[in-house]
């Protein structure tokens, strides 16, 4: 009983705040102060057509930086807590996939990995950036696991991918202090012509760095969730 | 009703039934597959409401490997109940 009270208690408030938020909710007409600034002067002091790649990667790059941090960490620990406890070593074989999944995949499988990158490298042109080119990548990786689940990944190429990717990010970032206005500034480049795909200074390198990071540590951790496949 | 609310609205009631489907069902593999509908639901609205960006991350780590992960999270856990009903 004071279980069901306790329950109705907690949908109650929880009905409350969203109540509150949905009652004052009104259609927002002009943009805020800084989003206004960001329109205005993202164009000119970033260079990047897409502005939410001009947001995400340099005026809130530190941010971004985190969220790789964050990524990275969780990429470790999945990696320890998973090779720790010494799982499924004799694992049942899995059931293959026919032959037409098999040879689709092996024709499918660059061509998802081209367009992972074309994604990251057009991160400051087009919708997309360094963590969805790099999603689509191990997406790419999920896609050969599930045709061939005896194919294994060369975890020393993915460990060498992501840790020089990491320092490169970092080590663009130190460079921003030094060459241009601040930590991860992207004028450490020349912007360029606004438009082109070499432009907007140190954002595609910057996404290049995340795109490879981020692939490599997801498909890592596909590849730890899938196990030794026998 | 002009048609783009319409199925804007239709794609919110899509969000909403597949999460109450994955909390509800009681086969966990249902489950997950109704939470994978959810997020590929959720990138659906994402692009009406032209945030491409965030469409792009919600449909690919939402809807794709989280899926996968907890699908093999699944199999691996079920693997080891196995086990130790020998």
């Amino acid at each position: 009983m004071a279980k069901r009270l306790l329950i109705v208690l907690a949908l109650f408030l929880l009905a409350m705040m969203f109540w509150e938020v949905a009652a004052n909710y009104t259609e927002r007409t002009a943009l805020t102060p800084i989003a206004t600034h960001y329109v205005a002067q993202g164009p000119d002091e970033v260079g990047a057509p897409n502005l939410v790649t001009a947001v995400v990667v340099t005026y809130r790059g530190l941010d971004t930086l985190g969220e790789v941090t964050v990524l990275f960490l969780s990429a470790v620990a999945v990696g320890l807590l998973l090779t720790m406890g010494g799982l499924d070593q004799k694992a049942e074989p899995p059931t293959p996939a026919s032959e037409i999944v098999e040879t689709a995949v092996q024709y499918l499988f660059p061509i998802v990995l081209l367009f992972g990158a074309y994604i990251f490298v057009n991160g400051h042109l087009s919708p997309g950036g360094g963590f969805q080119g790099g999603a689509v990548i191990a997406s790419a990786t999920l896609l050969l696991f599930l045709a061939l689940p005896r194919s294994k990944l060369r975890h020393a190429l993915l460990i060498i991918t992501e840790s020089l990717s990491g320092f490169g990010y970092v080590l663009v970032g130190v460079l921003g202090l030094v060459l241009a206005g601040g930590f991860l500034d992207n004028r450490v480049l020349p912007l360029g012509d606004y438009g082109r795909l070499f432009s907007a200074g140190a954002i595609p390198v910057i996404y290049t760095f995340i795109g490879l990071k981020v692939g490599a540590e997801l498909s890592a951790v596909l590849e730890r969730f899938k196990g030794e496949a026998s | 009703m002009d048609p783009m609310t319409l199925l804007t609205l239709l794609i919110c009631a899509g969000i909403l039934f597949g999460a109450v489907a994955a909390v509800s069902m009681g086969n966990v593999v249902s489950a997950v597959i109704a939470a994978g509908l959810t997020s590929l639901f959720a990138a659906v609205t994402y692009v009406i409401l032209s945030a491409p960006d965030v469409a792009m991350t919600e449909a690919s780590i939402g809807s794709g490997l989280s899926t996968a992960i907890f699908l093999y999270a699944i199999n691996r856990t079920r693997r080891q109940e196995h086990e130790k009903d020998d």
